[in-house]
This record gives C-alpha cells, structure tokens and sequence, in this order.
C-alpha cells in the first residue's frame, strides 16, 4: 500500500519557523537593533538601498536583519516593497556639482579646487585583521577635524571648460523611461542603460567591468572623478508654485574619463562613463561607469564584439533578484517535465538497443 | 528565552505596513487589466507590461501571481496547482498569499473553481466557460532557445517566420526519428503565432484546443501576458507524416485506476520498484472518493 506525501503547508510553517529561530541565533544574546545596523553595517545598508531602488535607511537596515545579512535577500525585501508604493511625482535632477563633498578623489589631477578629501574610505588601510574590533572595546577615538562636508566643483566640468571632453547629454526635459513602471525594448536609450545598471547587482557589474580593462571592449579610463556626500532631493509641486526640499540623499558618483580617437564629425576628445548609486558604494559606481562607456560603442564608432558591449546580454542580466529567483527556482518540482524526459529517453533506448550496446562497449 | 517572554517585550516602533486588495494597488492592476485585453484580442501574441515585483522570487510564478490579482474578485473561487498537485510547496505558498491579501475562498476541486492557477500542469477534469485558466510562465518566448535575442524573435513572429522552429522539429526526426520535445511543445493558435504553452507536458496540448475557458498566461521576470481565448483553435506544431502524439503510458494510475491521465513516477524503494499515480491530485481523490481503486490503491471506506 501507498500513501502519497502529503502537508505541504505544515512543513512550510514549521520551515519558517526554524528560519525564524535560526535568524534570532543564540537568544542569550541581545537581539541586534536596526540602529546598530544602520550605524555599524552602513556600507550593507548602502548597498541594499541602491539595488533595492529605495532609499530608506531604516527599512533597509531592518531588511539586511530580516535576511539574515543575506543582502541579495534583503534587496528583494526592499523591492518588493517598493512595489506597492504610490508614485505622487517626480523630483528635479539631482545637482551632483552642489554636493556637500564628504569623499572626493581624483586620478587625473594632482591637485584641482576643493582638493583631494579622502573621508571615510578602506583605501590605503592594511587588510591586516583587527582583533581589537573583536572585542567590546576597539573604538577608535577619532582625530576630528572638521567633519562638516564641503562643496566643490565637478573635475568633468573643469575639463569641459576646454572642450577637451564630451558635453554631458543635455536634459530635453523629456519624461525619462522608467524601467520599474514599463517594460524595457532593446535597443534602449541612455536614461534606461543608466537607470538598469544603476539597480544592476555589483558583482555582475565588478566582472564585466574587469573584463573592459582586460582587453574585452578596452576603454582607457581615467578616474576622473569619485565623489561621495549628500545631495538635496527637490520636488516641483505645481499647487504650490515653487521647489520644496525633501531632504538630502548619500550618493556615490564616479565619472570615468575614456580616450575617443574622434570621428569625421567629432574632434578628437575624452568621452565619459558614467556611475551614480546610492550610498557609499565606490566599487559599483566605477563598474557602472566602466560598463556605462563599454555599452556606447555604436554611437562612439567602436568595433563591436566583447561581452561588456552586448547591450541585450548586459541589461537583461544584470539584475540580481531577476537573476537569483530564476536559478533558485530549479528547486521548485519539475517532476512533470522530468517524467516527460524519462519517458522520451526510455523509449529512444528502447528503439536502439543496438546503438545503446554500441555505446556502451 | 521562552514564546511567553519574546511577546511581552515591546513592539517595534515602526508602523505597520499594510496592502491593497490582492497585494498589487489598482493601477498596476489596470495596466495588467489592459495588457490582458490586448493578449486576448491578438491570441499567441506576447504583449510587454509592466511586471512588478512581487513579494516571491522571479521564476516562482510571478507573472501568473500578477494576471491571478489582476482578474480576481472578492467573490471568485481560487485553485492554484503545481504539477497537477495542489499540496506542493509552492501551490500551498501561493494559495495563501491570495488567502492572506485578498480574502477570497480557495478549493482544491477543479469543477469548483473561478480561477486556477497553474504551474506545469492542465486540469484532467475538463474547464468550462466561467472558469479562468492562468499559466505561469518560465520563458515565453517559444523561439528563445533557437535565438536568444528579443530583438530578433519579436521580428520572427512579426514576419511569422517560423521556419527556424520547424527546421528544429525536422532534424528532430532525422536524428532520433520522431519530435524529441516532450514539454513545452509549441504550438500555433488561431492560425498565426507561434506560441509557448508553458512547460505543461505535450499530453496536456490537446486541452488547449478549443477549450470553453479562457487561458491567460503570465511571465513575469520576461514581463509578457499572452492568452488563448475561449473556443481558439491550438494546433501542436507537426509533419503530415509525422503528426503530434501525446505521450501513452503503459498502466493505468496505481491508486484510482484512472487511464487517459497524465501519471508521475513514485520510486517506492531503492530495488527497481516503482508506482505510476495521477499527476493529478484532486481528479485522483475525487475517483478514490467515487470507488475506484488501484493496484496499489486501498478502497475509499478502509482509508478513511
């Protein structure tokens, strides 16, 4: 006698059950509050809130909690959320250049107005493992200077002034296609490529980034500029007749400066890839930039032919809730599909036996 | 730390988050509305919408989940399956996210059902024209694993060129010699696309032909709805001389005799032996219920 498996619904309950328990770890302990997350796992934070498209310190800091610091997890938490939410309008343009600067390197000049400001960055640190961390002490007294932010002009913009480098595309004051309200059709125009690798998983972006320097659609970049600090969200709100300020978003803006040999129509001159994310994420912003340039070789006159220029490939995989429900859904049963399979390949062997005899010898 | 003492600590300050009738607000629910009417009007045809996020993972079923809230009412009758079963895993998960976000009434029988919701899998209980059929769909496009770009496929069905597809079947039949595709099989509807029917197996093929319901199809993650209207011709790509056959199995369903249905494989121990049972798990308990008994089966009144 047989008895099919049954209770799928108290299994999966008492699955989420332990997930919950496992989440909570040892109860000993005092549970971990989303201000400790906020203000000590900023950089997850930050990183949950670009791919997330939300920026909202305290939903993702309780997401990085709820998924067990598993980030791509939390970044689904987020989206999903984001869904629901209404859209009552749509801000101003960012103004990067009015930024209050907290971090500002440049790879192209030495020194330039504003200076180099280092802020808070691993850069130069030694990657030796800090045991002091380890314990309850490990607080470092900082040496504070100023901690105020500063305001500083935008090195493309210096080099804008001669004309050595591409114009930055001017806002036609055209609504901009949202990817997250329509569906996207290739080819896509530059606010869609933007907007796609902006939300794109930074890892995936890290890679075809790499490749670009490794030979793969090669671009001799520059770090023309990396900066990081708040910028001012205003909203036009025609009742009222004016601008209000909503407040100020972090966001870390990379503008890498390419070689362009020039064309029959173009002099010659550096073009620009372009990386903006929210949050304090340096590594994701270069990418986006690096992969930003790759994607313009048809408006550039470039030889096609490496993965990092193949806009259908690139934007199409580079989401990574997208991309992580569709391999994990190979969990899901098939056994329909695979009886199916098993059946075909039953009755091929069966057909061929010599063949199959053959084979096997 | 005991159940008891978590419970009396205090409440997270943050407001309770709550959402509209069946999860998606009205407006995305218009535009899903508005990209069904036009699968509808243009049987086989892939139109793009807007696919949300959705609070389960992509792949999971997200674009039936999308069409499933899109055509819901307060008062309909929701079945949702997976491989035929209504107590797998992610069945179980998606009925009670509808339970949960829109309150409706959910069964297991298929003739009870306003909508059914369904994954890999077409009821055996024959539909009939009150009853909504929403498939989930993986990878709509049933040219995708012969050319991997959109911008070329949409220019195929554009053209109905469909010659690719069918230099597929061909060498199908040269190299082993019948049609080596035994889910997912395409078909063509109401004499123009080329469509996908989702990874059903191609037994289920024939009940998308002419069937009285309408069947809707949602792909999230690719953001495509497409739909076969009621009473639509579905023809199984096939040769004059190689026409489409359904798969045969060889016993009849060891718990309720049933032959003609769809069976899954039961490895019953680790020496060969195994079970054929209905995919089908409502359409298998009914004709428990109603008698019938298997091989392996035991009769309904020693069960209970």
């Amino acid at each position: 006698m047989y008895v099919a498996a049954k209770g799928g619904e108290k299994a999966i309950r008492n699955a989420h059950a332990l997930l919950g328990k496992r989440r909570r770890g040892d109860a000993g302990l005092p549970s971990i509050t989303l201000d400790q997350i906020a203000q000590q796992l900023t950089l997850a934070v930050d990183r949950v809130m670009a791919e997330g498209s939300l920026y909202d310190v305290e939903l993702a800091s309780l997401a990085v909690k709820q998924a067990r610091g598993d980030l791509i997890e939390a970044i689904f938490l987020i989206r999903a959320f984001r869904t629901t939410l209404p859209r009552f309008g749509n801000s101003r343009p960012l103004d990067t250049g009015d930024m209050l600067v907290r971090r500002r390197v440049s790879a192209t000049y030495k020194d330039l107005p504003g200076g180099q400001l280092l802020g808070p960055t691993f850069d130069y640190t030694h990657r030796l493992l800090d045991t002091a961390l380890g314990g309850e002490g490990g607080e470092y007294p900082v040496e504070t200077g100023s901690d105020a932010p500063l305001a500083m002009p935008r090195v493309t913009d210096l080099l804008g002034q001669e004309g050595l480098i591409e114009a930055a595309p001017q806002d036609d004051g055209s609504e901009p296609f949202d990817i997250t309200r329509a569906p996207v059709s290739f080819p896509v125009d530059r606010a869609t490529r933007l907007q796609t690798l902006a939300r794109g998983d930074e890892g995936y972006l890290l890679a075809l980034g790499y490749s670009t320097q490794r030979g793969y659609a090669r671009s001799h970049p520059f770090v023309g500029e990396i900066r990081f600090g708040d910028v001012e969200v205003v909203l036009d709100v025609p009742e009222l007749g004016f601008e209000v300020s909503l407040g100020t978003v972090q966001v870390t803006e990379c503008q890498m400066v390419n070689q362009f040999k020039g064309s029959a129509e173009v002099p010659p001159q550096f073009t620009r890839g372009y990386g903006l994310v929210f949050g304090q994420c340096e590594r994701k912003a270069m990418s986006m930039a690096l992969v930003e340039r790759a994607l313009r070789w048809q408006e550039l006159g470039e030889e096609p032919g490496s993965p990092a220029q193949d806009e259908e490939f690139v934007l199409s995989h580079c989401d990574n809730v997208q991309a992580t429900g569709f391999v994990e859904h190979l969990k899901l049963p098939h056994y329909v599909d695979f009886q199916a399979e098993l059946d075909l390949v039953r009755r091929m062997r069966a057909e061929s036996p010599a063949q199959m005899k053959e084979a096997a010898e | 730390m005991s159940a008891q003492a978590t419970s009396s600590m205090p409440r997270s300050s943050m407001p309770d988050i709550t959402y509209n009738f069946a999860y998606l607000d009205e407006q995305t629910k218009r535009m899903i509305r508005r990209a069904i009417l036009k699968a509808i009007a243009v049987p086989g045809y892939q139109v793009p919408f807007a696919a949300r996020e959705m609070p389960m993972p992509y792949g999971w079923g997200t674009g039936g989940v999308q069409v499933t809230a899109a055509v819901l009412g307060p008062k309909d009758v929701l079945k949702v399956i997976d491989q035929g079963a209504d107590d797998t895993t992610n069945a179980v998960a998606i009925r009670g996210f509808f339970e949960k976000t829109a309150r409706v009434a959910t069964t297991t029988a298929t003739a009870d059902a306003t909508v059914i919701q369904t994954r890999h899998r077409i009821p055996e209980t024959a539909l009939n024209e009150n009853q909504i059929l929403v498939y989930q769909v993986p990878i709509p496009e049933p040219l995708r694993f012969l050319e991997p770009r959109e911008t070329e496929t949409r220019q195929l069905h554009a053209l109905a060129e469909y010659g690719l597809m069918h230099v597929k079947l061909y060498e199908d039949i040269a190299r082993h010699g019948h049609i080596a595709t035994t889910y997912a099989y395409p078909v063509e509807v109401a004499g123009r696309y080329v469509m996908d029917p989702s990874p059903i197996p191609k037994f289920d093929n024939p009940k998308m032909d002419d069937c009285p319901a309408l069947q809707l199809f949602g792909a999230g993650r690719e953001k495509r709805i497409y739909a076969i209207p009621p009473h639509t011709r579905v023809h199984s790509l096939d040769f004059e001389d190689h026409p489409f056959k359904v798969q045969h199995f060889a016993k009849p369903c060891a718990l309720c005799a049933a032959t003609g249905v769809y069976l899954d494989e039961v490895i019953l121990d680790d020496k060969g032996g195994r079970m054929f049972v209905c995919s089908d798990t409502d359409y298998c308990n009914t004709r428990q219920a109603q008698g019938h008994v298997g091989e392996l089966g035991v009769p309904a009144e020693d069960a209970a």
